[in-house]
This record gives structure tokens, sequence and C-alpha cells, in this order.
């Protein structure tokens, strides 16, 4: 059995280099098929009726009208009279029909009344909620002692507000059956192998009847690991239509429904020594992720682990669509509620807070040592030792400012199965049941697939996006590049040590003599002895090789456990309130990366995510109707191009980083963007603005209460 | 302006001319408003069609299509549900985004916010248009140099505005750039890529690259 | 999006025609980017779509010394942008046009369809009418209020959305008028309202009639800017903006015309804020004055006291901007 390791750093061929990613043609030239491009021969289209309350029971329903409507195909009722819905946009009848002018026509057509009931959507006033809960409740050392011991103490509030995925492509898919029981979806997932149990468990059929295809994926972040009531419906519809149906959300309810991360405000009281040696940690949070509550609770205090604390979570319950997977879950919230009350510590401590957070750094668990050399890396990159200055001074108004947060996450690889073939005319490929978000799976795979035959990326095939490829874990957690990566390195090195086995004869030599070396095999050591790729392949056989790879299994390809820095410096205009980025900088490690191009795009990315929710990102939900008010792209605010500021990336590399294997990175750079951005406006003009987003009202307050929240 | 480029010009007003004199529509329907006289009394050029489906054509990167569109029928929506070129892609719906871009007559508009019948008689150019994976247009080039595009969904649009962009601005700055393409939403997070990718674009557009 | 007939008009007179005069019947069809918007949310659902692109005379800008500019309503953000006469003389015209930070926005959309787009209110936006009711209260000073307005509010609480309407007020603007029974001219000030019923439009023009010219006087011995408050450099609304238009005796105001948008249910036309500035020169504090005078009487709703602030910034700015004297 061959040894799995990665290869040593001087032979690597591809492995940490910036390689563009593979379906960059495809994807700028429009050539991309995503699943909502999808078109099918005899495709009908589907339309949704939602409710327009956030709480109300359905008290009359007739789709009599829209049965009858030329060109409808088929009428599905999701809930019927009597039911009681609980969130704005849920859904209540589908339509499928042979266009969506006509889809859209026959929803208008359907009559339904509602009784209207009570609605609560305003977490903040937990008091008011008519249903909370304790989630949470934990206590280590002695916070009492430690309050009361503390030299140095602030209290504060701080909220960060429910925000949207806002997926460019939207939830949906295209369902098409063959005969009465063999269904393909083609759905815009993030969990391809994940996805045919979900359907066939709904639609009672066998799973190896389900195929799902997500050729390319326009966006999840953490919301799109379900086969979605609306897209069982989609199946049912195609079903009874015996016709190929298109059904994907409109705006509205991708935003409102479609997977939102739940909110979380908190008072929060922390203490110190006059040195800055952190003591005590005592926080009460609440939130709500909807009608299911908050779905777990931020890990509080975040990162460092102060000696003695306190902390409670109450969890809210909204009428709102249940919150998903927002990218690092409850992690941007800890670390937004953390980094903010240490900082403003730290300002009562008058302590510079780069040396606060160094003061601390042995409260940030086994890898303390990488966050020391991050926070100096980074400090480094933005000049934070020339450049930072006490809270609020500056002349004019517009204010400038520094602010600092760090991060850890996990990104366990997940268990991800691969399929190699190495084909008699040197052909190689492989075949997983993964998917490419957007992250450069596919780029990434390719690459591993490439060093491990000596090959370019030219000489090698991957293909992904097919539930019938051997299955792999769906993305989410940052767990897809350390479970694609070593299923890939196994199968591939299983396949070579096949191929090792027919040549190894010819070059007079055992299998276990041989090596990859220079594009050819050579007996170790010894190029003489060598045969060209294509000719060693070329003596396989007819039949093409094939071996699997499994992650987990035996080695040490990946691990989990990241940490990063970030650093923001911004602009705020006192009189107006208005904030804009001047430059971030993240530092982050991910163990050993594969393609450094799209590992750096994944934090560029991050940065301006977390630039987004720092300042714009808010789901407004009416305490009137309890309708989401900004359930489009004009209100629900995204910046654009020339609202992010100049951004910096530094990846930790090298040997430290390297021996670990390889980490995930979807998530982890994301965390601290929104918190160090809060932390550099507090810099910049003094006081605390004691919630995300940053908005000119917000600001504005914050200075006329001069930061009493 | 070209002698050809007149001529197509020529050409094609006059078949936006044909078919606003009802030269290639089909039924016309009409005593939707009570209240409103006649079409025939209102004018003998400005026809009233639909609401049910009539006969288009559009011209597309080049091509003209042949397409039954209602009159609410957005251009997006006939170019991704009728004619299958769904490089632009439906993502606000409501011209907000940037992700339907497409160049109308050179300019860049939002599809989503165009109707199929009005684009008649006007260029048509998606981003299927500008270049193939096999003959990149250096603007797309520089997309996948400067890694422009995660997930990819909103490249198209970005793409197209871009060239409408560098059309009118061909040696442009950062600055200008950050300034200039205000009109696109990412989700994924690319602007960092993009900026870069278009300085990178103008310089080779300049140096004599193929500038479609 | 309801079906609808369409019609392609290449005369006013046709156009006018083909409009009914019940409102919500009929829609004008310009640039598209609002009324596409509006039709797919149904917050219109006109029967009849009359699409004006193809009207002869209703396009161009020109300029003549002793009427000054003569705008047509469909030319197009962009144009008005390029124009020469624009950036020499109207400058609080082109900075405006300058706020609107889409490309697409600027080619597709015209003046005036600027003019004559509809609020952005989120409740409007959402059907609850332009007066925003729900189960017959008044949702607005109990809902999310945070873009709506400080001066002027109640009944309708929704802001003027109008990039141009505040520069061109300030410049003494007109507008031209057909209808079925002719045509009319009033001044830009008097063509927006705030309306006390929900039937009532925010102004106006009657539901078969159009906007035919923009007229702006010469802009001899006047300075003029537009200072919008936003909080993205990418397409987004103002949440205030101002406008101002001066007539300059060397460094003394003559005459001031001070006009605020996004701050009221039509643009604010405020008179004391010109009077401020009566007389004055200019400078950071006779600015700050005439910002102070513009928002007494504001009245503030639960979530918007900021943008009386943000209000009394714009016109500070817009005032040291027209003289060449901005701070930030």
């Amino acid at each position: 059995m061959p040894e799995y390791n990665w290869p040593e750093p001087s032979k690597r061929r591809h492995i940490g280099k910036r390689t563009s990613r593979l379906d960059g043609p495809d994807k700028t030239t429009g050539h991309a098929t995503y699943s909502y491009d999808v078109n099918r021969p005899g495709m009908l289209f589907a339309k949704i009726l939602t409710c327009p309350h956030a709480h109300a029971k359905i008290t009359k329903l007739d789709v009599s009208a829209a049965k009858s409507m030329a060109g409808v195909k088929s009428v599905r009722i999701t809930q019927d009279v009597g039911t009681e819905i609980q969130w704005e946009l849920d859904e209540i009848v589908a339509v499928a029909a042979t266009s969506e002018e006509v889809a859209d026509d026959a929803i208008r057509a359907i009559q339904i009344e509602y009784e209207l009931l009570p609605h609560f959507v305003t977490e903040e006033h937990k008091d008011k909620a008519p249903s909370s809960e304790v989630a949470k409740e934990e206590s280590t050392g002695d916070p009492d002692a430690a309050a009361a011991a503390a030299e140095v103490k602030i209290k504060g509030f701080y909220g960060i507000p429910a925000i949207s995925h806002c997926c460019m492509e939207p939830h949906g898919q295209v369902c098409e059956w063959e005969g009465q029981d063999q269904l393909t979806a083609w759905c815009s997932t993030q969990a391809v192998s994940g996805l045919p149990g979900q359907f066939a468990d709904k639609l009672e059929i066998p799973t190896s009847n389900v195929r799902v295809i997500t050729p390319y994926m326009g966006g999840g972040f953490g919301s799109k690991f379900s086969a979605d009531r609306w897209g069982i419906d989609c199946a049912e519809m195609a079903k009874e239509a015996q016709a190929p149906v298109k059904l994907f959300l409109e705006r509205n309810a991708e935003l409102a429904v479609a997977g939102d991360r739940p909110s979380a405000y908190a008072k929060i009281e922390v203490g110190a020594k006059k040195d800055g040696t952190l003591t005590y940690w005592s926080s009460e949070s609440w939130g709500s992720g909807g009608i299911a509550g908050s779905r777990g609770s931020p890990p509080l205090p975040y990162v460092v682990e102060v000696p003695n604390r306190r902390q409670k979570h109450i969890s809210v319950v909204t009428n709102s669509a249940t919150a998903r997977a927002w990218r690092a879950p409850n992690h941007p919230q800890a670390c937004f509620l953390t980094m903010s009350a240490l900082e403003d510590l730290a300002a009562a401590l008058k302590m510079e807070p780069l040396d606060f957070f160094l003061k601390n750094v042995g409260l940030m668990g086994e890898r303390s040592d990488i966050y020391e050399s991050e926070l100096q890396k980074c400090a480094d990159l933005i000049g934070w030792k020339q450049r930072w200055h006490p809270r609020g001074e500056g002349k004019g108004p517009i204010k400038q400012g520094l602010g600092l947060a760090l991060h850890t996450w996990g990104g366990r690889a997940h268990n991800s199965n691969c399929e190699v073939t190495v084909y008699p005319d040197g052909n190689v490929e492989a075949k997983l049941g993964s998917q490419d978000l957007g992250t450069g799976t596919k780029t990434v795979i390719a690459m591993v697939l490439a060093e491990t035959f000596g090959l370019g990326l030219d000489d090698v095939k991957v293909h992904i996006g097919d539930s019938r490829y051997p299955a792999s874990g769906g993305s989410g957690g940052s767990t897809t590049v350390g479970g694609v990566s070593s299923s890939t390195r196994r199968a591939a090195l299983n396949a070579l040590a096949q191929v090792f086995e027919k040549v190894a004869p010819g070059l007079d030599a055992a299998a276990d003599q041989l090596e990859i070396e220079n594009g050819a095999i050579q007996v170790k050591g010894t190029p003489d002895r060598s045969l060209s790729w294509r000719k060693a392949a070329a003596r396989i056989g007819p039949t093409p090789i094939t071996a699997s790879g499994k992650n987990p299994g035996p080695g040490k390809l990946n691990d989990s456990g990241v940490g990063g820095v970030q650093m923001a410096d911004v602009s705020v205009d006192v009189e107006t309130g208005v904030v804009k980025i001047n430059q971030l900088v993240a530092v982050q490690d991910c163990g050993l990366i594969i393609d450094l191009k799209t590992a750096e795009s994944q934090v560029y990315g991050a940065l301006i995510m977390g630039a987004s929710y720092a300042l714009m990102e808010e789901k407004i939900l009416d305490p009137v109707s309890g309708r989401m008010l900004n359930a489009d792209m004009e209100f629900y605010k995204l910046p654009g191009i020339g609202d992010v500021g100049k951004l910096e990336v530094h990846m930790m590399t090298g040997e430290r980083h390297d021996k670990r294997g390889v980490i995930g990175l979807g998530e982890p750079p994301v965390i601290s963007t929104g918190a160090a951005i809060s932390n550099a406006v507090a810099n910049a003009i003094g006081v605390r603005v004691p919630y995300l987003p940053l908005t000119p009202d917000r600001v504005l307050d914050a200075l006329a209460k001069g930061g009493a929240a | 302006m070209a002698k050809e480029e007149m001529g197509e010009q020529a050409a094609s007003d006059l078949s936006r001319r044909d078919f606003l004199r009802g030269g290639a529509t089909g039924a016309l329907t009409t005593g939707l408003i009570a209240s409103v006289g006649s079409p025939a009394e209102a004018s003998s050029h400005g026809k009233v069609l639909g609401p049910g489906a009539v006969s288009a054509k559009l011209k597309i990167n080049g091509k003209v299509r042949a397409v039954e569109v209602e009159p609410r029928t957005t251009l997006l929506d006939a170019l991704r549900n009728r004619l299958d070129v769904t490089g632009a892609k439906r993502v606000c719906d409501r011209g907000t985004c940037g992700a339907c871009t497409v160049l109308l007559n050179g300019k860049p508009v939002y599809a989503c916010s165009v109707l199929a019948i009005e684009a008649q008689g006007q260029d048509i150019v998606t981003v299927e248009g500008l270049g193939s994976p096999g003959e990149l247009h250096p603007l797309q080039a520089a997309f996948i140099a400067n890694d422009a595009q995660q997930c990819g969904f909103c490249t198209p649009g970005f793409v197209v505005a871009c060239k409408a962009f560098l059309d009118g601005n061909p040696d442009p700055t950062l600055g200008e750039i950050q300034k200039g393409l205000g009109g696109n939403l990412c989700r994924c997070g690319t602007y960092a890529g993009i900026g870069p990718a278009v300085l990178e674009a103008a310089k080779a557009l300049k140096g004599g690259a193929r500038n479609a | 999006m309801r079906a609808f007939e369409y019609a392609s008009p290449e005369t006013r007179e046709d156009a006018v025609k083909l409009l009914s005069s019940k409102a919500g019947e009929t829609a004008v069809l310009a640039g598209g980017t609002d009324l596409l918007s509006l039709m797919k949310d149904e917050v219109v659902t006109p029967a009849r779509v009359v699409n004006i692109k193809s009207v002869e005379g209703l396009g161009g800008i020109s300029y003549d010394a002793g009427s000054g500019l003569r705008i047509g309503p469909l030319l197009k953000l962009d144009d008005l942008e390029a124009d020469s006469r624009v950036r020499s003389d109207y400058p609080s015209l082109q900075q405006a046009v300058d706020g609107v930070r889409s490309p697409q926005i600027r080619t597709m959309g015209t003046v005036g369809g600027d003019l004559c787009q509809r609020p952005r209110c989120w409740y409007y936006r959402h059907g609850f009418g332009l007066l925003a009711k729900w189960q017959g209260k008044a949702m607005v000073p109990d809902g999310d209020n945070r873009y709506h307005a400080i001066l002027g509010a109640g009944p309708a609480y929704f802001v003027n959305p109008s990039s141009l309407a505040p520069a061109l007020i300030a410049l003494g603007a007109r507008v031209n008028i057909l209808g079925p029974k002719g045509s009319r001219t009033v001044d830009l000030a008097s063509f927006y309202r705030a309306p006390s019923r929900e039937e009532e439009s925010e102004n106006v023009l009657a539901a078969d009639e159009i906007v035919t010219d923009i007229l702006v006087p010469t802009a001899a011995g006047r300075k003029s800017a537009t200072y919008e408050v936003r909080e993205k450099e990418a397409l987004d609304w103002p949440l205030a903006a101002a406008a101002v238009s001066l007539q300059m005796s060397g460094s003394t105001v003559k005459e001031a015309r001070v006009v605020l948008g996004h701050v009221a249910p039509t643009p604010w036309i405020s008179k004391s804020a010109g009077q401020a500035l009566k007389g004055k020169t200019v400078s950071p504090e006779t600015a700050m004055q005439a910002g102070e005078a513009a928002i007494a009487g504001a009245t503030p709703l639960s979530r918007n006291r900021y943008k009386i602030q943000l209000a009394r910034v714009a016109v500070k700015r817009a005032v040291l901007r027209a003289t060449g004297m901005e701070e930030v």
C-alpha cells in the first residue's frame, strides 16, 4: 500500500502554486450552465403563491380557476385551509405551466383568504417575545470573585442583526422524470451526494433512482443543503405533468426565506488587571434565527479563554423562516460581540489594542504562537505601530481609525470518495460527487491529480457535480478542500501503484522501487531507467486502471483548526455618519495550501462579505406588518466595487503550516471583518457604535449619545 | 462610422419601423381600455399589440432570431426562457444588481428592465457574443488571470458592463473603474480581482489585441 | 407581471390618445427602469403600456442664449451629464446625474423618467399604497421609517425619489405638459404635491398627459451645486440631498434657492434657507446657517431623526460646493 503523504515541498509541481481556476473560460463567457440555466425540451415553468403575512391561518383556498387555465399543467397545494403560516413568503401553492407568464397568471387566479394572527419580529426587545428559552448557560472559574477583584471593568451592549445569504443564483432546480420512478434533478446545491436521499425519502422512491446534477453553482454560503419543500413540489409537479419543470425562487423569497444568519444581542461585562491581563467575562446574550429560535449560540467569549467567565444565551422565536448555516455559523456574531467588548476594555485601560491582545495571547489556546505571529504580521502590513492613535483623535469632519479582530475555525475534512481512472493513452480522470461553489474545488482536485501523476493540468480531467460519482460530503463548514484533496490523493496514489505494478517488470525493478519524476516513471533516483508517462500508460493493457480513495483514511493529509487576524483602516465622516473603508488586511493560516490563488480569493471575498455585513446588510422586518421590507437588492444593500477599500491578504505558509496538511478556508476569513471594522470606527470617532451594520443613523446616534448604548 | 455599419444601422431602423407598423405582428387584440379611442383612430402607425403573444425578431450577437413573446416578456426572459441564451442571469430582476447586463446598440442595459418587443431592431450583444472559451475576449482572459470570478453567477453581467465601460474609457484608472462599475453587484466578493482585470484588459486592448 | 397591450406611437398626439384618462389603466414607458419593476410587483397594473421611446421630438437637448436649456424628457441621463453646456453652466445637474452610480441606469433612464418615477417607499412598493395604510391606520409612524420624510410628512410619509428635481427646481425649471386638451406649462416647483388622499398621485400630471419639454433658464451669474449624502459608492439612493442655485454679485449672494431631496414627499423648497443666504458672503458659517434654516420645523419619526442632520449638512455642503469652498 502506498504511503499517503503530500510530496516534499521541493518536489511539488502544482501544490502551493498560483493556478487560475479551470472553469474560468466557461464562467467568463457565459458558457457555464448553472442549474438555473438548464432548459430541457418541453420544460414547464413553475411559480409559487406565497403568504404575504408573517402569521396567519388560511381560511379559504380555491385553485379551481388556476387549474382550468390553458397551459397550466400542475397545481400543487403545499399548505391547505386551516394551516397556520408562521412566516411571510412561506409557500402555499405551486403551479407549473407552459410559460412563466401563464404560471404567473395562474397564481393570480388562485383565491385565498387568511385570518391574521399576531406576529413578533423584533427580537432585540426580547422581553416582548411571546416565546423564548435559555439555550445555554455555563460558568468557569469564579466569575463573581473575579468581577470584584477586576481593577478595570467595562459594561457594554452590542447587537448584530439577522442577515440573508442572498445567493446570486436563487434556490431552485429543474426536475425531470424518466418513467414513473426515475428522477433527475439539476439543483443549485451544496450537497450533490446528499440530496438524492432527501428527494427519495419524500417522493417514496429508491435513492438509487434519483440523480442530482449541479454543473455549476451560483453561491450557497451555507444555505443550500436541503432539497427543500419547493424542490419536492417541483419533482411532484414534473411527475404529474409528465414534463420537466423549472422552479427557482423569486428574489424576495430568496432574501426572506431561503436562509439567514441569526441575530445576536448581548450585555457584556469584562474585566482585567491594570496591566491588561484579562480576568473576568460575563455575558447575557440573545438572538433569533426565526421560528426555530436562535439555532445554537455564539461561542462567548470568543477565542480568548478568559479564566473566570459566565455566559447565558437566550433563544428567541420570531415569525420568520428558519435560519440556515451562514458562513461560519455563530462565529461572526461571537467575534463581533467579544472583540467589541475587549476593544472597549482596552480603551478603558488606555492600552493600545495590539498590545492588549498580545498581552493576552496566552489565553488563545493551543495555537497561540500562530496568533502572535499573525498579529505581528498584520500589524506590519497595515502599519499599525506607526499609524494607531488613541480613540477619537483627529481634526476636521473626517476621522480615521484602526481596528483589529481575530478568529478561529475548525474545518475538519468531510467524508469524501474519489475514483481515479488511468487510460491506456495516458489520460487521467477523477470523479467525485462533490461540487464547486466558486471556491475552486474543481481546480484543487485537478492540481492534486496532476501533482500525483507528475502531469500538467491539461492532462487530467475532473468530473464533479453529479450524484452518480462516488459520494463526497456537502460543501459546508470549510470541510471540502481537506476532504476532496485527501480522497483524490489517495485514489491517485492507489492508481499509480497499479501502474507501477504493470510497468515494473519492463524496468527490471520491483513496483515499490518506482517513482514519478519529471513526467516519467523511473526507478528511484535512476533517471536513465525510466519510461515516459505515455509509454508507461500504454503498458497497462487495453483495460483502464481504476482506483478509489477515501477520506478519512490512513495517513496525514489534512487537519483542522485555523486562526486569522484582520485589521481595518476606516474613515468616518462625523457630520454624516458615513463610514468608508480605506484598507482591510487579512492574515490567515489554513495548513497546507493547494492553490494559493483561489485560496487568496476566498479571503478577499470574505473581506468583502465582511465589509458588507459590517456596513450595510440587515434583514429589515416590519414591526407593523411582519414583512421583510427590504426583500430586494435595492434596500438589502450590498457593497459595490468602490465600497470596499484597498484589500490585502497574507496567507501563512511554510513548514509550520505545511506539515499540518490541508485545512478548509471558506468560513474563517469572514469572521473577523465586522468586528475589526467596528473597532476601527470606535477608534476613529471615540465612541462605540453598538450595532452592526454601521449605517449613518447608528453612527450619528452613537456620537450624539457619547457612546452610551 | 464605417460604411457597413451605416448600412446595418439603416437596415435595423427599417425593420424596427416595419415592426411598429404591424408588419411582423400577430393578431391584434384591442378593447382592453374602454375609455380610449381605438388604435385606428389613434394612429395608423401606433398599432396596439397584445396582450397575447406576438412574433418578434431579435438580433442577438449578430444573428436575427424569431421568437414569440407577449408584450410583458422582458428581454432577459426572452433570452433565457425562449431562446436558450442563458449567459445573462436573472438575479434581482428589478434593475439593481447588473447580472443581466447586455449591450443594446453598444450601451449597457439591464435586460430585466427592457421589454423584448422594444429591443427589436437593435443590436443585442450578450456575454456569449464577446468571446468563447476557445477564443476569449481580452476582458475574459483578464478576468481569468486575475481570478475575478468565484461562483461566477454575476460574472457575465460584469464582463459585459466592463466591456461597455472600456468602450467609453479605454484608459481608466483604478479609481475610475471603482466609480464606473457601480451598476453591478457580486456576492462572493470578486471585486479585488475585477479592478486589476479591467486594467489588464485595457492594456491588452490598446496593445492591439482583438477589439471585439 | 400582468398581461398588457402595448403600443409604440410615433407622435406626441398619438401617445396622448393612447393613454386613458383613468388613473392606472395605462402607463407610459420610457427608460423602463422603474415601470417594469412596479409592474412586476403589481404596484401598478396597467392594461396598456404606451412606449414613448419612438415619439418624435421628445428627446434631445438644446441651448439658446435667451431662453436657456430645453431638455427633451427622453434624453438619457448619460447624455445630460455629457452635455457641454450642462457641464459648464449647470454643475448642479451634472452632479445630480453623477449620483446615479449605475451606468446601466444612466444609459436607460431618461430625464422625464427621473422626474416622474414613483416613490421608493417600501410600504408603497409592498402594495400598501402611497399613504401606506395597514388595517386603516398609517403604517409609517409605527413601522420602519428610517428612509422616510422629516419635512412635510403626514399623511404621506414617502420621500420624492428624483435625483434631478431638486437641482432643476433650484434652477427655476418649468415643464411643458401635453394632454388631450392641449398643452400647458407649469413650474417644476408646482409639479409635485404631497397626496392627502390615496387616489391622489404625487404630481399634477393627469393620467393621459405626458411631459414634453423641460425648460431651464440661462444660468448667467448663477452658481449651482448638488450634494447627496449616500452610504454607498455603488448604485444607491441618497439618504438626503440638497441642490442650491445662487445668484451672485461678486462674493455676495444676491438671491438663493435651496431645494432638498429625499427628505419630504416632494422636493422640499426651503425659502428660509434661501433667505438665510441672501446678502451674505458664503462661508462655512453662513452655509451652516442655511442648513439650520432648512431643517427648521422638521418633525422626525421614530427612526429617522438622523436625516435632520444629513439634510442640514447636505445644504451646507451644497452651498460650499457651489462656491468652490468644499471642505470634504
